[in-house]
């Protein structure tokens, strides 16, 4: 390339440079500073190094806690992968026209606020006007009751915000996948599950993993569902480490916290990524 | 026909599943009294007219309209330079950024709260409305990153050689050939910060939620002290922001196709 152009190319990178190196890749080097600097009164952090904040990490609350955090995301994960397979599938199926209406419709659903969702959540569970008056008209309950806070209702919550952006995954390589392939299998006499297993599973394996881990990583962030619907002794480390942060005000112990949550979630990315691995050699 | 209906039954409990929510919320939103009800008792629009007569509610909903037009127009800066970099020069550089600004969409968003939390502490740079805007735009950059690149990839360079060979140059090529063909995806690419900017709360909240107090942060704040009618209110209009966000995007371009569809049929 010659000087000119390069010189061009560079200014025009200049802007994203800054703001992405600046806001993304130097705070994300600070956090781990942070994490080992001590803790200051005055709600900040002073300079010197500690692992205290990493001792603490230690405590059976924070392990149980992260426990939880990464059995949530396993479940949520699963069962979205398990509703929005099928359902992205039959949508790649439709007419146009309805696809564009599902599609704007998940496309809201998924944009729509956490803490509007979980509201709505709340509002639809509670004793005055929730599903438990359905259940007790369907005689499946005896009386309206409150049905928060508990692990289902976060787990409801939870997918519902995760399954969109599961669809949005699986769209592409389901909306590719050519029904003549399936079509084939079924002639040459595998049953509707062979040729499910044998023909679609190969072909979808990647971007289901790659569904499946974005769900896992937005149910380990999420904040407010588990906050609003959830029990106070099941909060998973997300609610801990906000906390820590707003109440505590102790940055170092949440930003360690926030390490220790992010390893978490690359050791379930790795250990997922050997499982859907491991099935191919099978 | 066993299995037509069994589609219909999956596809319709589903749409409960995901209607169902706003449909109670948007219900008791047109009560007439201060009481939870489903369905509404006495039908009004006294907590739409209470909400948009009250100050601290419309500064809440304007002030999250302006955070997120700046941080759809920031994400918008930053993306189209990088997207053409790639397009054009297959530029190295351009492509680790990408790379960044799409580690910075997987992180946990609590992770992420904390990073912007520690790092305009760390400033000195705290409670400003440009730390939640700059926050907002990096980390959904990612999205009109991938929506422009799409679009540039959908210019055929043989529309781009023609032009050359009948003597325009590089400018008029991007202005005439490239720029209409772009368009419609930067503007998508914009649509979807601007709606998931008004949206966030975690971030917004840790980086500056006491001063800069959006829509989000004001219904939790509002959640703690218990129901009120108003809430429901600007769950509603969000609502109705993104259903008619994402029409006007399924409109003005081809949502499956932005969302990576190709029909093989």
């Amino acid at each position: 390339m010659q000087h000119a152009a390069r010189l061009r190319l560079a200014l025009l990178l200049s802007w994203p440079t800054l703001t992405l190196l600046g806001l993304v890749a130097i705070p994300a080097l600070l956090l781990i500073r942070i994490s080992i600097a001590p803790r200051d009164p005055s709600g900040m952090w002073s300079p010197g190094f500690t692992l205290h904040a990493y001792r603490a990490l230690m405590e059976p609350e924070l392990l149980g806690a992260l426990l939880d955090s990464v059995e949530m995301a396993v479940v949520v994960a699963a069962i979205s992968l398990g509703l929005g397979f099928p359902l992205t599938y039959l949508i790649t199926r439709m007419r146009r026209g309805q696809q564009v209406v599902w599609l704007v419709f998940l496309l809201t659903t998924l944009s729509l606020s956490d803490v509007l969702i979980a509201f709505s959540w709340q509002v639809m569970l509670s004793k005055r006007i929730g599903l438990s008056n359905v259940f007790v008209a369907l005689g499946l309950m005896d009386a309206p009751a409150s049905l928060t806070p508990s692990s289902g209702a976060v787990i409801a919550c939870l997918v519902y915000l995760v399954l969109p952006f599961t669809v949005l995954t699986l769209f592409p390589v389901l909306s590719r996948l050519k029904t003549d392939v399936i079509e084939a299998a079924r002639t040459l006499g595998a049953s509707p599950l062979r040729a499910f297993t044998s023909v679609v599973v190969p072909l979808t394996r990647g971007p289901a993993m790659i569904a499946f881990l974005m769900a896992a990583i937005l149910t380990v962030g999420a904040y407010v569902p588990p906050l609003v619907l959830g029990r106070p002794q099941h909060w998973p480390m997300a609610v801990l480490i906000g906390s820590t942060a707003l109440a505590g005000h102790d940055l170092p112990r949440a930003s360690a916290m926030s390490i220790f949550l992010l390893g978490a979630t690359i050791l379930l990315a790795i250990l997922t990524a050997r499982v859907a691995r491991g099935r191919r050699r099978a | 026909m066993i299995k037509a209906a069994g589609k219909f039954l999956f596809l319709a409990l589903l749409a409960i599943f995901l209607a169902a929510p706003l449909v109670v919320v948007a219900g008791v939103s047109f009560n007439g009294t201060q009481r939870m009800n489903f369905p509404p008792q006495n039908v009004s629009l006294v907590w739409y007219r209470a909400f948009f007569s009250d100050p601290a509610w419309m500064s809440a909903f304007s002030l999250s309209l302006i955070v997120a037009a700046l941080a759809s127009l920031a994400a918008g800066s930053i993306a189209l330079p990088v997207a053409y970099a790639i397009w054009k020069h297959r530029s190295r550089m351009a492509l680790f950024l990408e790379f960044v600004a799409r580690i910075s969409f997987l992180l946990p968003s609590i992770v992420l709260s904390i990073v912007f939390l520690v790092f305009w502490s760390w400033l000195g740079h705290v409670g400003r409305i440009e730390d939640t805007i700059l926050s907002h735009a990096v980390v959904f950059v990612t999205l009109p990153l991938a929506t422009i690149g799409l679009g540039f990839r959908s210019v055929d360079w043989a529309l781009v050689e023609a032009a050359r060979t009948m003597g325009a140059r590089e400018g008029d090529v991007l202005r005439t050939v490239v720029r209409p063909i772009v368009m419609p995806y930067v503007i998508s690419g914009l649509v979807f910060v601007f709606i998931l900017s008004l949206n966030e709360y975690i971030i917004a909240y840790m980086v500056a939620g006491f001063e800069v107090e959006t829509l989000p942060i004001k219904v939790f704040n509002n959640l703690r002290m218990g129901f009120q009618p108003t809430m429901c209110v600007g769950a509603v209009l969000f609502m109705a922001l993104g259903v008619f966000a994402f029409s006007a995007v399924a409109l003005i371009g081809d949502l499956p196709k932005l969302l990576g569809g190709n029909r093989a049929q």
